[in-house]
């Protein structure tokens, strides 16, 4: 009893996702609150090497379900895999980290099961029957610690929140064999990718965001962020504008980040914003109004237009090279 | 082909409120706080009145809580919703009994779509429209949202940015995902979910506030659709978020470059 599965995730090219490996974490966490073991799910065209390159990282066995109907990730497709395997290994606990993916499957995978869940989980509380979580709420003006009532239970992991887990010998790797639905409903039409030379915006060590006080022009954020081999973040309004693909959204309902180092330019910092960033070791801001809120979570705040200290900052960095 | 579309309306903090636990750590301070129609639920009921603008049909809003919620659906009235539905609830629920209550509204109501908030800006839980499409059986295209942008031609025109197939069958929906967009096709009837980007609410004009006050809420009860409102999640505790010490004001670039590298050795 108190086995937990956790949903193994993949990046576009195939390879295994990072965050992944920070919900195996949250899951050995639950496994020892809950005298459980670790098992994984990868779930893909051909698992096998997904599978494989999990497999060391602390679960006891990876169940590989490999389907044409499990290209996409597609929620309909993929839960009823991911419930079938939970049951199969007697799960008390299936997870998964909170990425698109994991938002849009992991909740279906529950009501699957009538289970009860809790989104982008923070930490783990406790033990036995006494084991909760804690998650933030109203965009993280609020942690919450919640209990879970039922024999089976869902969860998503917020990465930035649980170390990555390490390599600690192999597991085993296990054919797990997932039925086709009857009818096939949602269709995959199209994936059309942000292309950036850049690193992930939720893995880089260094981001550097703009907001709206670039009035679009990115070029001096882009500049500086290229000198330190950054991502370039935005905040929501940018999105809004059309400014930057969505995807580089941060915030509460964006992308969650925990770089070594934050900056953020021309940002005011709505509470919306700063849940989506305040983990981050050191945050700099740069902003004109030195009344903007961003400065009130700011470990060193220059208050300044961002079109003049951005490319000081680059040309600073670079001639300290 | 008409659409009947069922939307929701959850009664929320407005996102400006500031948010504080109470001194008992189990819940907020409702002091000087100010509700409205949960953003992400308002967006889905403009993309509702848009589909419906171009292809005929009605659009029904529901909410559960306590009397308050009313204010949430004749918002949604007032925007151009046809009808509204109350299902009367006091006391704590959770995602569960949201969903099954929903389900039992569809079930009566049949609509094509039913078009819900990626999540609430309260629980940020993030899952009832996924809930409501399994219980349904139906597909599930959860975070709608457009490549164009809120200040693009096709956002000024009100054009719905979700698609409705020519033998108006099924939805194309472009889903916001990590790593950029994709594009889905889900049979109807199905659950979409909204995601910021898919639309820029309208406000309600005079005449629609008017006209909402004489527009029908009808009422139902957890019990009355046969559903057992106890919730499995139980919050026990509420707490403020760590504090970031407060940091300092640097006077220039090279004062920051010498703190950044020789203070946090963040260089």
């Amino acid at each position: 009893m108190g086995n937990v599965l956790i949903v193994v995730e993949a990046n576009t090219d195939g390879s295994l996702r990072k965050a992944t490996l920070n919900a195996i974490t949250a899951g050995q966490q639950l496994a020892k609150a809950s005298g459980g073991e670790v098992h994984a799910i990868a779930l893909a065209k051909d698992a096998t090497a997904l599978a494989n390159a999990v497999k060391e990282y602390g679960v006891k066995v990876v169940h590989a379900a490999s389907a044409a109907h499990l290209e996409h990730a597609l929620a309909e497709n993929w839960a009823p895999a991911i419930a079938a395997a939970a049951q199969a290994i007697n799960a008390e606990w299936i997870g998964a980290a909170a990425t698109t993916v994991g938002r849009d499957v992991v909740p279906r995978v529950a009501a699957k099961l009538k289970a009860v869940m809790a989104s982008e989980i923070l930490s783990v509380e406790g033990s036995g029957a006494d084991v909760a979580l804690t998650r933030p709420m109203w965009a993280g003006a609020v942690i919450a610690t919640v209990k879970l009532a039922g024999s089976v239970k869902c969860f998503t992991v917020r990465a930035t929140e649980f170390a990555a887990a390490e390599k600690s010998g192999a597991g085993e790797v296990k054919v797990f064999a997932a039925e086709a639905p009857a009818r096939q409903l949602t269709k995959f039409v199209g994936f059309k990718e942000v292309k950036s030379a850049r690193p992930a915006l939720t893995e880089a060590k260094v981001v550097i965001a703009g907001g709206r006080g670039t009035k679009g022009d990115f070029k001096p954020i882009e500049g500086l962020a290229d000198e330190l081999g950054a991502a370039v973040g935005a905040s929501r309004a940018v999105c809004d504008a059309g400014w930057q693909p969505n995807d580089l959204q941060i915030g509460q309902t964006g992308k969650v980040v925990a770089p070594a180092l934050y900056v953020a330019a021309g940002i005011s910092g709505a509470i919306q914003h700063v849940a989506g960033m305040k983990s981050s070791k050191t945050i700099v801001a740069i902003n004109k109004d030195p009344d903007a809120p961003i400065f009130q979570i700011a470990d060193y705040g220059l208050v300044a237009d961002l079109f003049k200290a951005i490319p000081e900052m680059q040309a600073a960095i670079k001639a300290a090279k | 082909m008409p659409l009947k579309i069922l939307v929701t309306a959850k009664r929320v903090e407005d996102s400006e409120s500031k948010i504080k636990v109470n001194p008992a750590g189990n819940g907020i301070v409702g002091e000087g706080l100010k509700y409205k129609i949960n953003p992400f639920d308002e967006i889905g009921v403009e993309e509702a009145l848009r589909l419906v603008a171009k292809h005929g049909g009605e659009v029904v809003v529901v909410s559960i809580g306590t009397k308050d919620v009313h204010e949430q659906l004749r918002h949604a009235l007032a925007m151009g919703a046809n009808r509204a539905v109350w299902v009367n609830h006091t006391g704590p629920m959770d995602q569960l009994g949201v969903a099954a209550c929903l389900q039992k509204v569809v079930e009566k109501e049949k609509p094509d779509l039913a078009l819900l908030g990626k999540q609430a800006i309260d629980d940020d839980q993030n899952q009832v429209g996924q809930y409501l499409a399994e219980w349904l059986g139906w597909a599930q295209a959860t975070f709608a949202s457009k490549e164009e942008s809120l200040e693009s031609e096709a956002e000024k025109s009100k054009t719905p940015a979700i698609k409705l197939a020519a033998d108006g069958k099924s939805i194309s929906v472009v889903r916001e995902v990590d790593g950029g967009l994709q594009t889905v096709e889900s049979p109807l009837p199905c659950v979409a979910t909204t995601e910021l980007r898919l639309n820029q609410p309208r406000y309600a004009s005079l005449p629609g506030i008017m006209k909402a006050k004489s527009k029908p809420i009808e009422e139902l009860t957890p019990a009355a659709l046969g559903v057992d409102m106890a919730p499995r999640l139980t919050v026990t505790k509420m707490v403020p978020p760590p504090a970031r010490k407060a940091g300092i004001k640097v006077p220039d670039v090279a004062t920051l470059i010498e703190k950044l590298k020789n203070e946090a050795k963040a260089l």
